[in-house]
């Protein structure tokens, strides 16, 4: 905005505007601050940045075994390759090798042991991506093989672990179960997950006068790739500069993953003094990668005639690949959600953080969380037909609340509970019951497709369960003409953190959306930042601009009560204008009187979550500030013949809080339903007996298209219901949770097979169900129906 | 040398390495970056361009997956990208239908699917969701789950005043009528050339005298050679300028499709008298591909799986192959050999495949199972062709996708079914005698098991959807 406009309003004018509410704050679907850049074409993501005269590009060979000594690598006949500068293997390091986040075991470069099929080994700049490729080909390398271990389950079994188990422990659940009247017990296989951000990792660097680097990185953890490029380089984290606009997805797999294409740049672009960019194909980048974590469970429940659970006792057992990556923290939330919203009873929950020889998985929307809460829902199904109940019956009565029932395994109390309601609503609001009652009719005339329908609920715990890091910070400038630039330390991935931040800002100075710049994630304005996932983006960095916009605004208020002999109460931000008792300004005027008395129109803002806390020791604490609540009802219909299913109806009620953007909003639960029902179902990884991934491209690793969205699709927030801590405009995060709505889609593709035994059999079923999955599901519950009545 | 628009700016390449793709020569070459490489595959559409094709007075707006066509196909037409269609600071209607809709989050599918609707809107006026689903469908979104995106798409169409290239048509036009190909151009870069011929006998003569060269239809298959498994290709001859080869001819006994003919075309030939032919081909890769790729490459390819080849064998079809001058008809059945190879000699092509009309067929239906519904390679492919009289079954053509080294015909279980009375019975038996007919791999698109179990399973389906026409028997009836 300009002064001139402004000045051109009379007092009558501006006072009439001032009256009007601002329509771009909190609350409003405010649309994406990069839409109109998105569409065009215009918005830059790392690969369409200029690139410079002397640009090297990287190619980075990997290993064809999953676990080898390696006993030579040559790299001189990479150099015959015309136009080939450099091919660097481990040793030529300046400084750490190895870049695993929180413990050792991801080597930027193998220096001996190969530990998964397409591990990096070398890599090679040249002039050109398909030169660098062509010449990193032709190193020799030499293996001595040894023995992999690519199953989860003998990875259990022989406790070949990256790290020690960990159990979440309430009463004494063996009691329990041997008390228990009835019992159910099993174990299932739950799939991994590609993240498949359509922007594959990509990192470019310019090396800096000083030593250092610019790095312009795809990452959602801009500050653990400053340490981590600097630690590679041997030089102080003040010397790397980190930039990050935006990313083309993430989903959690540039949380760690994106520093290794980062680190390896910035080695090269350090030996030779010349601009490097690494972008990684898309196959390279799926075998290369980690991915979310296989689990392999187990579960034994005891319950009692109404379908009440008293005892439980679950193993899971994450495949975490060959590292320990992020994976403590990921197998702890599948433990923390093994209960999703159910009260468990005395309850024992151990998690098992298996290696193998695969790629080390990694974060990805949920964090384990989905791996963990799905198992409540198989137990209820369950119980559920075992009593010859509905399953919804069975998760209402079920549900966290009444007396010594609001308390979770972990002892952390279940407050402001939603779901309850929540539920009752929507089984009103989609007509479960009535469609129940179709369904069944349907199914008895229909000889060859079969439809199933399934509610389930989701509780997701909000907060980094390591809790130092729940913290960010922000920076804003106002420049005198009132526009503001604003800066922190959360990455923009699609998710409209900037927008909603924008929001927050806007909405504390009174002032219009699009007078604020938001800028790229950079460490040079936000330093020692914590990574944008755990759904904590908004929570935490929005508090951070917040606190540093509600710093200039008290600077404001004191020098206007100082500079107009008024009273904190006469001043008052008003739709881009300000109120100091009977007198008016336009924001952009005041700003520069402000100016002009010498007021500081900079700040930095800064946020720490109250309250939590968690001891491992004792397995107990408050590791969450609060809960996050959704629900949602799926309709299928499957073909008994083929196994093939389609999702026909959806229906969502999820619990946001007070909505900050509801449009984004809306849009996350849609996204992450759609991501979460591809999981369980389309999205197969499949790895050979050498442990090669099979399904390394889009065209064998399918995950949603267009066709697979529901039929029909309905999206609620849940209204009039506040956060009751204090978060930023009583908003909830929304990132992950709403991805647990896909377990529906699962929950109804069984609800279809079950009708097969009259609704008697839970049908086993493994993740991701793909139709061969389901076919073979639909042919044992037929023959064990046949059995039954031969009986 | 070839001449094309980039909008609409005529370039002129000659010396271009004529392995490069589209892809590569906008973001590489001419530095524009809003067309994106998400695979590289054809499989996610992030590249989606669209070309402009002179059709007599009109023009041919098809999306295509830039990462997988050669740039010797530009030649003559008009290239459009995302950059291109907005005009100052005024957003195309398609690009201000998923601003407004909220339809874009990440951003990086997001030039890909505005080029995809572009393409919609030019073609069809007022799309329903089915057409939607049909152009969006090779658009992979990670981000939003395609609600806000289908939105987008159906209320861009609420603007009725005409865009740019409405306004611009005739001026276009004459511009294209300019650089029509007239004789064969040649691309050469020094070490790799690419011709583009205009005339069967150019063809041949191309091929006489480079018999390693490798002919490219629309090179959905071709160029992942080049891009995904790094195997250059020395010498390209694009056909797709070959009038007589783009040629479908409806008889009252066949439908003739010239090789080159794109399967989107294909589809408009063979829906009227196959409609289970055209659903199978409204699930066939994506629009973008089916807007490139052409009947006689899914043939000539000769992939296990198809999906062509196993419905073309069940409905009898018989390929056209030429050299020089010399033609001979084989049945499609004989054309192929073994795992990638075929009947067809060097210096050989396909030129046309030829169809019987619907009347000299029986109840003919086609089963595509996959994981994924759209855009996927089947795991079988079942194909049934059966003439059923008074209740006996007078002949049986039934051929199968992905279960065994070709495309093949079931022949002991056609033998099971011939003469036998139409009943479960010999259903029965005719699934007995299916097993031995194949005996499929396992692969990470399904196991040998099911794969078997399907095949057999699809022969009920069959029987049920003759005996019960009104019992719904597939969930692709839902979408």
């Amino acid at each position: 905005m300009s002064n001139h406009t402004h000045k051109s309003n009379s007092h009558a004018e501006m006072m009439a505007l001032a009256k009007q509410d601002l329509t771009t704050g909190v609350g409003r679907s405010v649309k994406h601050e990069s839409a109109a850049k998105q569409v065009s074409g215009e918005a830059i993501y790392i690969d369409d940045r200029l690139e410079f005269p002397n640009q090297l590009h990287v190619y980075i060979r990997t290993s064809d075994q999953a676990h080898a000594r390696v006993t030579r690598i040559d790299t001189s006949p990479c150099y015959e390759v015309p136009g080939v500068t450099i091919a660097i293997t481990a040793k030529d390091i300046p400084g750490l090798v190895d870049i695993g986040p929180l413990k050792p075991g991801d080597p930027l470069l193998v220096e001996d042991i190969v530990e998964f099929f397409g591990q990096p080994l070398l890599a090679v700049a040249a002039s050109d991506h398909e030169t660098a490729r062509q010449a990193a080909m032709a190193a020799i390398i030499e293996y001595e093989p040894l023995e992999p271990v690519l199953c989860v389950e003998q990875a259990l079994q022989t406790e070949h672990f990256v790290s020690d188990p960990h159990t979440h422990q309430r009463g004494d659940s063996s009691a329990a179960l041997a008390k228990a009247k009835h019992k159910v017990s099993g174990s299932v296989h739950i799939g991994g997950q590609e993240h498949f951000y359509l922007e594959t990792q990509i990192s470019s660097v310019v090396p800096t006068e000083d030593g250092g680097m610019i790095v312009y990185s795809s990452t959602q953890n801009p500050t653990e790739v400053q340490k981590l490029v600097a630690e590679v380089l041997a030089i102080p984290f003040n010397k790397v500069q980190i930039d990050m606009r935006r990313m083309g997805g993430g989903f959690g797999g540039k949380e760690t993953q994106a520093a290794g294409p980062a680190c390896i740049a910035a080695v090269i672009a350090k030996l030779t003094g010349r601009p490097t960019k690494v972008r990684l194909p898309r196959m390279e980048d799926m075998m290369m990668t980690g991915k979310r974590h296989p689990f392999f469970n187990q579960y034994t429940v005891g319950y009692d005639d109404s379908g009440m659970i008293t005892g439980c006792e679950m193993k899971l057992a994450g495949n975490c690949g060959n590292s320990p990556d992020l994976s403590d923290s990921i197998i702890d939330r599948a433990m923390f959600h093994s209960d999703n919203g159910y009260y468990l009873g005395d309850a024992t929950i151990t998690g098992y953080r298996c290696k193998t020889n695969t790629a080390s998985n990694t974060a990805y929307r949920g964090f384990g969380g989905p791996q963990g809460l799905i198992m409540p829902e198989i137990i209820l199904d369950e119980i559920a037909r075992n009593l010859g109940k509905d399953p919804l019956e069975i998760r209402k009565l079920n549900l966290y609340g009444g007396e010594g029932r609001d308390t979770t395994h972990y002892y952390q109390k279940v407050e402001d509970n939603v779901l309850p309601e929540l539920l009752d609503d929507l089984e009103q609001s989609s007509d479960y019951q009535q469609r129940r009652q179709d369904i069944k009719a349907y199914n008895a005339s229909s000889p060859i497709l079969k439809k199933g329908l399934a509610l389930t609920p989701v509780k997701f715990g909000i907060s980094f369960t390591a809790s130092f890091l729940n913290q960010a910070g922000a920076l804003i400038h106002i420049y005198t003409d009132g526009s503001i630039h604003l800066n922190h330390g959360g990455t923009e991935m699609g998710q409209g953190l900037n927008t909603k931040v924008a929001q927050i800002v806007a909405e504390e100075f009174q002032v219009d959306f699009a007078t604020i710049q938001i800028t790229a994630t950079n460490t040079e304005k936000v330093p020692n930042t914590s990574p944008t996932a755990a759904s904590s983006g908004t929570d935490l960095n929005g508090k951070a601009a917040q606190n540093a916009a509600r710093t200039i605004k008290q600077r404001l208020i004191d020098f206007a009560i100082h500079h107009f002999s008024v009273s904190e109460e006469d001043i008052e931000f008003r739709n881009n204008h300000v109120l100091i008792r009977d007198q008016i300004m336009a924001f952009a005027d005041f700003i520069q009187l402000a100016y002009v008395n010498q007021i500081s129109l900079s700040s930095t803002g800064f946020y720490r979550t109250p309250k939590i806390y968690y001891d491992r020791n004792t397995a107990r604490g408050r590791p969450f500030y609060y809960f996050a609540y959704g629900a949602a009802c799926s309709e299928v219909v499957i073909d008994t013949l083929t196994g093939e299913y389609k999702i026909l109806r959806v229906d969502i009620l999820h619990d946001v809080g007070a909505s900050l953007n509801p449009a984004i909003d809306i849009g996350q639960i849609e996204g992450a339903f759609v991501q979460g029902a591809g999981w369980l179902t389309t999205e197969e990884l499949v790895w050979n007996d050498q442990g090669r991934l099979m399904t390394s491209g889009p065209a064998s690793y399918k995950i949603p298209a267009i066709t697979d969205m529901p039929i029909d699709f309905r999206v609620r927030l849940v209204e009039n219901r506040k956060n009751k801590e204090d978060t930023v405009f009583n908003s909830k995060a929304v990132g992950e949770p709403p991805f647990m709505l896909g377990i529906s889609v699962y929950c109804a593709i069984k609800d279809a097979i079950s009708s097969l035994s009259d609704y008697r059999i839970s049908p086993a079923l493994d993740t991701p169900a793909t139709p061969e999955r389901v076919l073979w599901a639909v042919q044992a519950i037929q023959q064990n129906s046949v059995k039954q009545s031969a009986n | 040398m070839i001449s094309f628009l980039v909008d609409k700016e005529l370039r002129v390449e000659q010396h271009p390495d004529p392995n490069m793709t589209v892809l590569n020569y906008l973001r590489q070459q001419l530095g524009k970056t809003g067309t994106k490489e998400g695979c590289a595959s054809g499989d996610c559409g992030a590249c989606t361009v669209v070309l402009g094709e002179l059709d007599g007075d009109q023009i041919r707006y098809k999306s295509i997956n830039a990462c997988l066509t050669f740039i010797s196909t530009l030649n003559g037409k008009q290239l459009i990208t995302v950059e291109d269609l907005k005009q100052g600071d005024q957003l195309h209607p398609a690009q201000q239908a998923m601003v407004d809709n909220h339809a874009s989050q990440c951003g990086f599918c997001t030039p890909g699917i505005v080029m995809s609707m572009f393409a919609l809107g030019k073609n069809i006026g007022q799309p329903d969701k089915e057409e939607i689903n049909e152009a969006l469908a090779g658009n992979l979104c990670r981000c939003t789950g395609y609600r806000p995106i289908i939105e987008a798409a159906e209320k861009m169409y609420a603007v009725t005043t005409p865009d740019r290239f409405a306004i611009e048509q005739q001026q276009t036009i004459a511009q294209l009528r300019k650089i029509q190909p007239q004789q064969q151009a040649e691309l050469s870069n020094g070490h790799k050339k690419s011709f583009n011929p205009t005339t069967l006998t150019e063809l041949s003569t191309l091929l006489e005298q480079y018999p390693d060269a490798r002919m490219v239809a629309g090179g959905t298959d071709l160029a992942l050679e080049v891009t995904q498994f790094h195997r250059p290709i020395d010498t390209l001859i694009y056909i797709g300028e070959i009038a007589a080869l783009k040629q479908i001819e409806l008889s009252e006994t066949a439908i003739t499709i010239g090789a080159a003919a794109s399967l989107t075309d294909c589809y408009d030939a063979l829906n009227h008298d196959y409609p289970d032919l055209g659903a199978l081909l409204h699930r066939f890769a994506s629009l973008q591909i089916r807007n490139q790729g052409t009947l006689g490459g899914n043939i000539g390819n000769a992939s296990p799986i198809g999906d062509s080849p196993p419905a073309l064998i069940a409905l009898n079809a018989k390929v056209v192959l030429r050299k020089q001058n010399q033609s001979r008809t084989l049945d499609l059945q004989d054309y192929f050999l073994d795992y990638k190879r075929t009947a067809q000699q060097p210096g050989e092509f396909i030129e046309k495949v030829i169809v019987p009309r619907a009347s000299d067929n029986g109840e003919f239906r086609c089963y595509k199972i996959s994981k994924r519904l759209d855009d996927d390679i089947s795991a079988v492919l079942g194909c049934f062709n059966l003439q059923i009289h008074q209740g006996i079954v007078e002949s049986a053509r039934i051929a199968f996708g992905g279960m065994a080294a070709i495309p093949k015909r079931a022949t002991a279980c056609e033998q099971a079914l011939t003469g036998a009375p139409w009943n479960m019975a010999t259903i029965e038996t005719a699934k007995q005698a299916l097993l031995q007919d194949f005996s499929p791999i396992s692969d990470f698109r399904a196991s040998q098991a099911y794969r078997t179990q399907v095949a057999t399973n699809l022969l009920t389906r069959y029987f049920i959807e003759l005996e019960t026409p009104d019992v719904t028997t597939r969930v692709t009836a839902y979408v």
